[in-house]
């Protein structure tokens, strides 16, 4: 079938700009290779446990940073999660965000942090963005009667 | 997955971070383990607790075989944990494996000093996982709890 060879193409022209965009990472390749008929949407359950755990991170940080007296420990400890769980699957732009975060958090820069804040922000809604789409041409593709290709 | 006769050996994973434990506990059924995960020290201290009073009564199941925990949590961390274990009478037989996503060898030798098996720096990989069985070969497998 045309079609699913053409979409099967598309996905992993898809994935390959991703991975060279740095959005993602080899972790998301290791994501992928332990999903298997036994657990077929192993990366989809990841991937939303993420998407919820960051926007509950993200909300946190914003209350956070908005209060008159900062609590650094607390900005840092909410940005060390989102590192480790961007880092768990392969959210390589996020993590490097967070890297820069905890080193305005570590001098108490509250205008660096909000920066972050933002620039956080922005890289969060965009990889989020990109793995839908990611989502959505696999679908595309199962709907078709095709296989992923890997 | 195991073969006929040999039972699969049982790792409680401890994380506080919902991703990490998903990862884990994926990790480790793939390597063929039977597994447990909870979200912090006091409930895998109270898994291990009961699985005492359950050992009472004669059930080998829940056996812990090994225990692979976070080093940074909230409340207790994974070095509380280990600490607890090995001053454990009972528990102490016990391999504890130590998982951080920060590279710190302070932290790392601190650990291994206090009787840590290993030392894995996140995020976990298969191949880390590969190398537990190794340590849990070299242990007794009966552990008198």
């Amino acid at each position: 079938m045309d079609g699913v060879v053409q979409l099967q193409r598309q996905l992993l022209d898809y994935t390959t700009l991703l991975f060279q965009e740095g959005f993602l990472n080899d972790q998301f390749t290791q994501l992928q290779q332990l999903q298997d008929e036994t657990n077929p949407d192993f990366v989809v359950e990841v991937v939303s446990l993420f998407f919820e755990d960051s926007e509950r991170l993200l909300n946190e940080l914003a209350n956070t940073l908005d209060q008159q007296s900062i609590d650094f420990r607390k900005v840092d400890s909410h940005v060390h999660q989102l590192k480790g769980s961007s880092s768990s699957i392969g959210a390589q732009r996020v993590q490097n965000v967070c890297i820069a975060f905890r080193n305005f958090c570590d001098a108490q820069n509250t205008e660096g942090c909000l920066k972050c804040l933002q620039q956080v922000k922005n890289e969060y809604a965009l990889v989020k963005n990109k793995l839908e789409t990611l989502f959505q041409l696999e679908q595309q593709i199962l709907a078709a009667g095709g296989s992923i290709p890997m | 997955m195991g073969m006929a006769g040999e039972s699969q050996f049982h790792v409680l994973a401890v994380d506080d971070s919902i991703i990490d434990r998903k990862w884990i506990e994926k990790l480790l059924k793939t390597s063929s383990f039977q597994v447990t995960v909870v979200d912090s020290v006091s409930k895998a201290l109270e898994f291990l607790g009961l699985q005492k009073a359950e050992q009472r009564n004669h059930h080998q199941e829940t056996k812990v075989n090994l225990i692979i925990t976070d080093y940074s949590m909230p409340g207790m961390t994974g070095y509380d944990l280990l600490k607890k274990i090995k001053e454990s009478t009972s528990l102490k037989g016990i391999p504890v494996v130590i998982m951080s996503s920060e590279n710190i060898p302070s932290r790392i030798n601190r650990c291994l000093e206090e009787g840590a098996e290993d030392f894995f720096l996140k995020p976990v990989q298969l191949s880390d996982v590969n190398k537990l069985r190794p340590h849990l070969l070299g242990w007794r497998t009966l552990v008198e709890i």
